[in-house]
């Protein structure tokens, strides 16, 4: 049973209902948990569709099964995309920013009104752009890249999701003011909603390049305007498309920091280095759309070269920064739970049966060696004619946002069903090995597409043995298995992703209630090594990382020797300049 | 805890972590590193994608393309002319619902001024096997100084989604020694 007080702050503002935690003592708005629960069920629904939608491409894209005819290939790519990127990422990030913001800070969150406001917008945005798509004049791609047009039903509906995610960034901003300003909490923000708030930055300015683009193309579709030029297009729309994907580094690595410190008790290494990690997305995180026009005409090599790197990949810094504080912190902390034996019992005896944990970790390993490697040197100016629209291009991003960030936040639900939704979670086994489940799917996922993409196959593409083509080409024979391979690792990531989807349903419908009065069984971190382990310590010169060297020597040399062997590809190429 | 603010009220004043210096250093420089590389490879490097493009109404640029091809037309297959224009030469190709028009024969280790753009959507112009791939618009006429290494029979493929006959996209060229 929830207690249930009432504000007594007077005046113009609302008066709160809220609880307090059973776990943490933190009182917890009622207003700001039903937001964060509708907005991760809503996420968690997108999900299940663009994920079917997921998989239905993949084994059309397998030769020997060639699910789908050709028009419903193209239809269900356009709903994967804006189903699975679009919305399932950003309701989730509005319920992490809510969660940030007023529960972290311990406040009331501002503007509850508005926040349903977002949300129904939201999703009639969604919706309406699901209903525009199975239309099947809409199957233009999540890019629908001009002079292809879509339906007016999808831009407006992308318009409509768009002011509904700005709404609740401003909610968000409001609830740090009110924070800020009634002294919920001492000192700085926590560096989780740091981390969160650098997200809604880049949000704003995200938001703003989409409405930018969006609008006219919208005016173009219902005949207003007459003519939309497509590298322009290009230019501002990526302004939109890359940005967000900051976002979701933002968001995702408040979650390593988040998840760490709630299981095993991680304590930033440096507040200072963290939180500049954090700042560098915001200051570097560029005219980003540079590095997806990379093989575009009509702009020069000097604004593609500085644009992608301003002057050094200072973004790419930020995350290969956060890449040794995450674990850095985790094994500083493992070794005060009294894991000190050799480089690694810090790692081994981790809590690898938590799905938040093992989620965690895998999206931070498998980000950086796979999304964020592939990443870098599909960014490089002439690197990237190597794979510009091939299959590599996918293969790199479900290396990001798939195991990267959609990971992290199926690892972030583990600790949300107990904290917001108070249900202890069904079917823990299934729950234990769904990241894993997840995880090596959607690692092959991305691998096996950028072994393809790296032997030419096209991305978006039904028919890759080119049958009905004006002139017929033959793909190597290895392409064929690289596709078949995905295909295979597709269905592991469709299982992994219905486990998450049937635990985290059943547990919101069935979950047992955990009520305030103590009977529960987490208490945080939930692996420690007792008493001691709370006692402070920080970067005094004593604190030695070992494991998280070796760690990083080795992703270090990954990237290198990645980088130079794509060089060597580029070398064999025709000439051309 | 990253969860609760910092420990230290005055956190910007902590002392950094050896390990994260050292790693910091190395990423700045490895970052510096490749951005020079970049800038590097423009002079040592063979392959750099020219950004030579002039604008040029969809209309326009198919007539080039046709004249281009009547000029050099040596032969025909299944209706499309193939052009074994002199090297030096300049060379159109055109991209269009769906194809890429007409079949080129070009000598190894000659070079070519190469013309791409589109009369309608955009297209991706992705050479196979080499590997080349290079976006093409409408109303924006690329042009690329194209070297053939190799001799052998060569697939233009589309990768950029054109609509529902995407997949049936391609074209040809034929290197010769
Ligand atoms: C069951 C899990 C998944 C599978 C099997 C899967 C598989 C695929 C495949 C095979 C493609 C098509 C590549 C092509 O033909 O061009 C694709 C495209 C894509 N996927 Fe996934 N995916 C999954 C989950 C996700 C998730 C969770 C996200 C985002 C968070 C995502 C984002 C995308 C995007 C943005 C595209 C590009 C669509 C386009 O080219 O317009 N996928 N996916
Ligand atoms: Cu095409
Ligand atoms: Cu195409």
């Amino acid at each position: 049973m929830a207690v249930t007080d009432a504000g007594s702050v007077g005046g113009q503002i609302r008066d709160w209902a809220y609880r307090t935690c059973g776990y943490t003592g933190l009182k917890v708005d009622t207003q700001a948990q039903a937001l964060i629960k509708v907005n991760a069920v809503a996420a968690v629904v997108f999900l299940l569709l663009g994920g079917l939608m997921g998989l239905a491409v993949a084994l059309t894209r397998w030769p020997a099964v060639h699910l789908l005819p050709a028009e419903w290939f193209y239809l269900v790519l356009t709903g994967h995309g804006a189903n699975v990127l679009l919305f399932w990422i950003i309701f989730f990030e509005i319920a992490v920013l809510y969660f940030a913001s007023a529960i972290l800070l311990n406040s009331r969150l501002a503007t509850p009104k508005l926040g349903w406001l977002a949300f129904i917008l939201m999703v009639v945005g969604a919706l309406m752009a699901n209903y525009a798509v199975l239309r099947g004049d809409s199957s233009v791609m999540f890019t629908s890249y001009p002079p292809m047009q879509a339906s007016h039903w999808f831009y407006l509906s992308l318009i409509l999701f768009a002011v509904g995610a700005l709404i609740g960034v401003g909610v968000f901003f409001g609830t740090l003011v009110i924070a800020r300003a009634e002294r919920t909490y001492e000192g700085s923000i926590p560096l989780v909603t740091f981390g969160a708030l650098t997200a809604a930055i880049i949000a704003v300015f995200t938001i703003a390049s989409g409405a930018i683009i969006l609008i006219p193309t919208w005016l173009w579709s219902i005949g207003l305007i007459a003519n939309i030029d497509p590298l322009m297009y290009k230019v501002v729309w990526w302004g939109m498309g890359h940005s967000s994907q900051q976002i979701n580094v933002s968001a995702h690595v408040a979650i390593w920091y988040m998840i760490a410190a709630l299981v095993v008790g991680a304590k930033p290494l440096s507040e200072k280095v963290s939180r500049t990690a954090f700042l560098m997305y915001i200051l570097f995180l560029q005219l980003a759309s540079a590095h997806h026009l990379l093989a575009e005409p009509g702009l020069s090599a000097e604004w593609k070269i500085v644009n992608t790197s301003y002057m050094m990949y200072l973004a790419v810094m930020g995350s290969m920064i956060h890449g040794l504080t995450v674990p850095g912190s985790v094994e500083a902390a493992q070794r005060r739970n009294g894991y000190t034996k050799g480089a690694f019992e810090w790692l081994t005896k981790a809590p690898w049966g938590n799905p938040a944990f093992s989620g965690m970790f895998l999206s931070l390993v498998m980000f950086g060696f796979i999304g964020g490697i592939s990443g870098v040197v599909l960014g490089t100016e002439q690197l990237n004619v190597l794979m510009h629209n091939t299959l590599y291009v996918p293969g790199h991003f479900h290396g990001t946002v798939v195991a990267g960030t959609t990971l992290a936040f199926m690892a972030a639900t583990y600790l949300v069903l107990p904290l917001v939704f108070q249900r202890e979670i069904v079917w823990p086994t299934m729950a234990k090995w769904q990241p894993y489940m997840f995880g090596i799917g959607a690692a092959g996922i991305s691998l096996f597409m950028m072994g393809a993409g790296t032997l030419g196959v096209s991305r978006r593409h039904w028919d890759i043995t080119l049958t009905d083509a004006a002139h017929a080409f033959e793909y190597p024979a290895a392409a064929y298995l690289m596709m078949g391979l995905n295909g295979i690792f597709a269905i592991m990531a469709a299982i992994g992703g219905a486990m998450y989807i049937l635990v985290t349903v059943g547990t919101v419908l069935f979950g047992k209630k955990i009520d305030e009065a103590g009977t529960h069984k987490l208490t945080f971190p939930l692996h420690s090594g007792g008493p001691q382990a709370v006692s402070e310590y920080g970067s005094r010169g004593t604190l030695k990382l070992p494991g998280t060297i070796i760690l990083v020597s080795i992703f270090f040399t990954a990237f290198v020797l990645y980088y130079f062997v794509n060089w060597k590809y580029l070398s064999d190429l025709w000439l051309f300049r | 805890m990253a969860v609760t603010p910092p420990e230290q009220r005055i956190w910007w004043n902590e002392p950094i972590h050896k390990t994260e210096l050292g790693w910091i250093v190395i990423a700045f420089l490895w970052g510096l590193f490749m951005f020079f590389f970049m800038i590097a490879w423009h002079f040592i490097g063979e392959q750099n994608l020219s950004t030579e493009t002039y604008r040029i109404q969809p209309a326009k640029y198919e007539a080039k393309v046709e004249a281009f091809a009547e000029q050099f037309k040596v032969a025909e297959e299944n209706g499309v002319p193939v052009v074994r224009p002199p090297a030096g030469e300049d060379v159109f190709i055109l991209g269009r619902l769906w194809e890429w028009w007409p079949i080129l024969e070009l000598k190894k280790d000659q070079s070519y001024r190469i013309h791409l753009s589109s009369v309608d959507w955009q297209h991706g112009f992705s050479l196979q096997p080499t590997n080349i791939n290079i976006q093409v618009h409408p109303g924006y006429e690329h042009v690329i100084t194209l070297t053939p290494t190799e001799s052998g029979e060569f697939g233009i493929i589309c990768n950029e989604f054109c609509g529902i006959g995407h997949h049936q996209m391609t074209g040809r060229i034929r290197v010769t020694e």
